[in-house]
């Protein structure tokens, strides 16, 4: 498993530019919502967790079909899936492996991109804190989009429809931590909300997986 | 009549179903008749909301079946990933776009509603977010049956998406319902007026019973819709089948 993972994080960082693309995308949305909804401060400040949160979701979904569309066309998938690692030990480190090089490290660009949205100094903490909790849910739940969409040609748009209303209560519960702590409120509620989806979906969902890619490889 | 699972044999299928849908199409249209004549044209205005209290006649029972249908969709997944029978799933995939629809009819209706009544066609309601999350699983779900070409893959990853998707249905539902509360409070103003609609309860029986044959009209409407759909996609494959076969001889 550890080869595995040390694999797709050295494919990742080597192969072709897909690593940092995520983080640009990331910080361009940023960049973007001011001249969205203009430049004023106060406003800016009030939906900078929530735009925080939801360029992060973006960039998230915009490297997933990189998790297993690779290893599907030149076949190293087939080759996994013979190997005595078990399919559900192996989605789970591709979720791992890219969480490590898309979620991480927007994770610690995020509060950069706060300055950028002129976010609360008490948000800072809290946005850092429920992206770290939240962001591997996302890579979670988007390898099992990835799983389902595999074997399809131009499966990228179908994944984005499957994989973003699976993303609703991560993002919901996720941006009101980043929320409530921008505004100064107590956030132990949607914290243990945010903490158990991630922990549940880690612990379940690579089960259906598993079982959708077995189904894709069959 | 020896038990329900002779059903999964799609010719007794097709046949049965040949036989009971001109019964469940009259039933229905006359249910819809009547309970929509009923309740448009004979029950009094509301004191407080007019006339547009009769959107309920659409409304509530679309709504009613919008949610009915996906429970059916996953019951019929489990039943194809437990026992593989090939009608339960196609009768998935038949109940998804009419499921659908009844998601629209609910939606358009309750803005058309909510105009006169909240002074808005939307609001980010609790109940208004989760059906329209519920109009997205339900488009996935079409979309992925649409996309694979081989029948049993797509059965398969439909059924596992539709497991999935209900579990993330309802964590959408409960998020959505702690995601408002805590966001603003103005509106539940908005939600003790869905509220007075929504639950059956507090309707006087005026309107009561012509709600009752109209939800009875939808649910037939809907297996009446089910059947054809899924007698139609047994006979287009077959037809494949022999197509198929034809060309191979």
């Amino acid at each position: 498993m550890i080869a595995l993972l040390l694999r797709d994080l050295r494919l990742a960082v080597r192969a072709g530019g897909g690593f940092g693309l995520g983080l640009v995308f990331f910080l361009i949305v940023t960049v973007l919502v001011p001249f969205g909804v203009g430049p004023q401060t106060d406003l800016l400040s009030r939906i900078a967790p929530g735009v925080l949160w939801v360029g992060a979701l973006l960039a998230c979904l915009l490297s997933l079909d990189r998790i297993l569309a690779l290893d599907w066309e030149d076949g190293s998938l087939d080759l996994l899936a013979t190997a005595p690692l078990p399919m559900e030990g192996i989605v789970s480190v591709k979720a791992l492996a890219h969480w490590i090089t898309t979620g991480l490290p927007l994770v610690f660009i995020a509060p950069m991109l706060g300055v950028l949205l002129s976010l609360p100094l008490e948000g800072y903490v809290w946005v850092l804190v429920s992206l770290l909790l939240g962001t591997p849910a996302l890579s979670v739940i988007g390898t099992f989009g990835a799983a389902l969409t595999v074997g399809l040609k131009r499966g990228g748009l179908l994944m984005s429809l499957l994989v973003l209303p699976l993303y609703v209560p991560t993002l919901i519960f996720g941006a009101e931590v980043a929320r409530r702590g921008a505004d100064g409120l107590a956030v132990a509620t949607p914290l243990a909300m945010l903490a158990g989806i991630s922990f549940g979906v880690m612990a379940l969902l690579p089960f259906a997986s598993a079982a959708v890619l077995r189904i894709n490889l069959r | 009549m020896a038990s329900i699972w002779e059903y999964a044999n799609p010719v007794k299928f097709v046949r049965t179903a040949d036989r009971v849908l001109p019964w469940l199409s009259g039933l229905s249209l006359t249910a819809l008749v009547v309970g929509l004549v009923w309740g448009f044209f004979f029950t009094p205005d509301d004191y407080r909301q007019g006339a547009t209290v009769k959107i309920i006649y659409l409304h509530v029972p679309a709504a009613l079946m919008a949610i009915n249908a996906w429970l059916m969709m996953l019951v019929t997944s489990l039943i194809w990933i437990v026992r593989r029978h090939h009608v339960s799933a196609l009768a998935a995939r038949a109940a998804a776009p009419v499921g659908a629809l009844f998601t629209v009819i609910a939606l358009v209706t309750g803005a058309i509603w909510g105009q006169p009544m909240w002074g808005t066609w939307w609001a980010w309601d609790p109940r208004l977010t989760s059906f329209l999350i519920l109009f997205l699983f339900y488009l996935g779900y079409m979309a992925l049956w649409g996309a694979i070409e081989n029948d049993d893959t797509a059965a398969d990853l439909t059924s596992i998406l539709c497991l999935v998707g209900s579990v993330f249905a309802i964590l959408s539902r409960y998020a959505v319902n702690f995601w408002n509360q805590g966001l603003h409070q103005g509106a539940s103003v908005m939600r003790a007026g869905a509220l007075a609609g929504d639950t059956a309860e507090r309707v006087s029986n005026v309107y009561a019973v012509p709600l009752f044959i109209c939800m009875a009209g939808f649910a037939l409407l809907f297996l009446a819709l089910v059947l054809l759909r899924t007698q139609t996609e047994i006979r287009a494959r077959r037809m494949r089948a022999l197509l198929m076969r034809e060309r191979m001889a």
